[in-house]
């Protein structure tokens, strides 16, 4: 963005006792706003019409139902986020049944991931990103159950890179042996995501 | 169709756009490939709270329009629309 | 900046003498950005309140609980400060005297700045059509331009005001008390067989709800023009 004429005693509503070394570069704090950005209307999928399934270069296909899915053994994560459009929130809390839970016995030899939303949202992550602790399907955030408008009933949750790859009404993983931009990566946004290292925009 | 609180409408982009196309447009028609339906840009849906903007088929919501702005440069794809239509100014 | 006009407790109209102010149309807006000492940027869009005929141009703002934007501007900014907007910008929400009518306007709290500047237009142009307007406010000292809109009333051509108010009434109150739904259209907005064309201006919810009830009574989808400010206000 240009540079505009500095507008006297405006400040925003960054707090500024913001831990400066748990920020990315160019990040400020929001907290304890949640904004809500969305490309689209808030889908709002019945839980009895849910599933979520991994699909795609895997040996065979998984999907569970709701109930399944609660079944599954889920963890509390306690994670900074960090959104492409500067705003990054402290210690959220979040439960959510982890990456590796979920490929536990599938078989493949995917290197990337694509994961789909309700709504036809798209985005893309390598695989070794999403395993070994570092990534979730939420269904709760701050002890509540993950609000609509914030990707509930599910979203995936990959704190590590930018949000938006932290898919919103997530419906599932289709697993790929090559990467491939989803819907941000298509319009100009990184492939990968790094917050640290700025990664916002393809070329950064 | 079940509408979604941070919706605005094309008149909200109307700024970004005439950076763009140098003239106002929001009155300018676009036309959806899934439902086929035509209007003016100021009546489509816009959702502005994003990483970019996107307009969408106010019908059938469908993306018409992306617009997103890296540093020194603005993307425009046009996923789902079969044309966009600029009048001539009166 | 020319002068702060404090309109009620929790919204500021903001008049301007703009240099080179090519003049807007009646429904247009600005985008204001406004950037902090340390190159943080925040922009929004308002609509311009004030009509063509007048050569400042007005933008009515209303304070939005953690508005980072409108808490500035309507608490804030002083006569004298720099003031960065880009526009006039807009020309599917407009209204000319040209374009005939009648009129029906249905306004959601701040939404009325732009049809404001409608009615103010009407005014100055001696235009003959008809005017109405539905305005939703929360309660009646959240009337935003009440005394103006009171003489815009008044004489034969005026505009015919419908207020209803949402959250409280003064005492003796016989107006409408609820939030603008089909069945108050259809006992205040002109029937469709007029013809009419209708601007609504609001909170998103607001404006959808009001053109879904319009179309239920016949308007045709392209009478209806709508501008919506989102969640909140704008």
């Amino acid at each position: 963005m240009t540079m505009g004429r500095i507008s006297r005693g405006f400040q925003g509503k960054r707090t500024d006792e913001a831990d400066a070394s748990r920020l990315p570069p160019g990040q400020y704090r929001v907290d304890p706003d949640f904004p809500v950005l969305s490309a689209g209307p808030t889908p709002h999928t019945p839980l009895d019409e849910w599933t979520f399934s991994i699909a795609g270069e895997v040996a065979e296909p998984k999907t569970w139902n709701w109930e399944e899915f609660q079944a599954l053994p889920s963890e509390e994560i306690r994670t900074d986020i960090h959104c492409v459009t500067k705003w990054s929130k402290l210690d959220t809390t979040w439960k959510g049944v982890s990456i590796d839970t979920l490929l536990e016995g599938v078989e493949h030899d995917a290197t990337h991931v694509l994961a789909f939303s309700d709504g036809d949202y798209t985005t893309n992550v390598p695989l070794e990103d999403l395993v070994e602790g570092k990534a979730w399907v939420a269904f709760a955030f701050d002890g509540q159950p993950l609000e609509d408008e914030h990707g509930g009933p599910a979203r995936l949750l990959v704190p590590h890179l930018y949000f938006w790859k932290s898919a919103k009404w997530v419906r599932g993983l289709q697993l790929m042996d090559h990467d491939e931009p989803g819907f941000w990566e298509t319009y100009g946004y990184h492939m990968y995501g790094d917050p640290w290292r700025e990664q916002r925009y393809s070329g950064d | 169709m079940e509408g979604s609180e941070t919706r605005t409408d094309g008149n909200a982009i109307a700024g970004v756009l005439q950076e763009v196309f140098v003239r106002e447009v929001t009155t300018c028609r676009i036309a959806c490939a899934s439902c086929g339906t035509v209007e003016p840009i100021g009546a489509e849906h816009a959702y502005t709270q994003t990483p970019g903007i996107v307009l969408r088929c106010r019908h059938c919501e469908d993306v018409l329009l992306v617009v997103t702005q890296p540093p020194g440069r603005t993307l425009l794809a046009f996923p789902r629309s079969r044309w966009m239509e600029i009048a001539a100014e009166p | 900046m020319a002068e702060l006009i404090d309109e009620t407790p929790r919204v500021r109209s903001i008049v301007l003498n703009v240099p080179d102010w090519p003049g807007h149309r009646a429904g247009q807006h600005v985008d204001v950005r406004l950037t902090a000492e340390d190159g943080y940027q925040a922009q929004r869009s308002y609509s311009i309140a004030s009509m063509p005929e007048d050569p400042r141009i007005s933008i009515t703002v209303e304070l939005l609980p953690e508005g980072e934007v409108s808490a500035y501007l309507v608490g804030e900014l002083r006569l004298g400060d720099p003031f960065e907007l880009r526009g006039p910008i807009g020309g599917y929400f407009v209204w000319e005297a040209r374009m005939g009518g009648p009129l029906l306007l249905v306004a959601g709290g701040s939404g009325i700045a732009p049809l404001m500047s409608m009615l103010r237009h009407r005014q100055a142009s001696g235009a003959s059509v008809g005017a109405r307007l539905v305005y939703s406010s929360r309660s009646w000292e959240d009337i935003i331009y009440r005394d103006e809109l009171e003489r815009l009333a008044a004489g034969a051509n005026g505009v015919q005001v419908f207020h209803t108010l949402t959250r409280s009434q003064p005492e003796g109150w016989t107006g409408y008390a609820r939030r603008v739904d089909g069945a108050m259209l259809s006992e205040t907005a002109w029937p469709a067989s007029s013809t009419p064309m209708a601007f609504v201006c609001g909170p998103t919810p607001f404006v959808e709800s009001v053109a879904n009830a319009l179309v239920l009574l016949g308007y045709p989808a392209t009478s209806v023009k709508t501008e919506r400010f989102g969640p909140t206000g704008g």
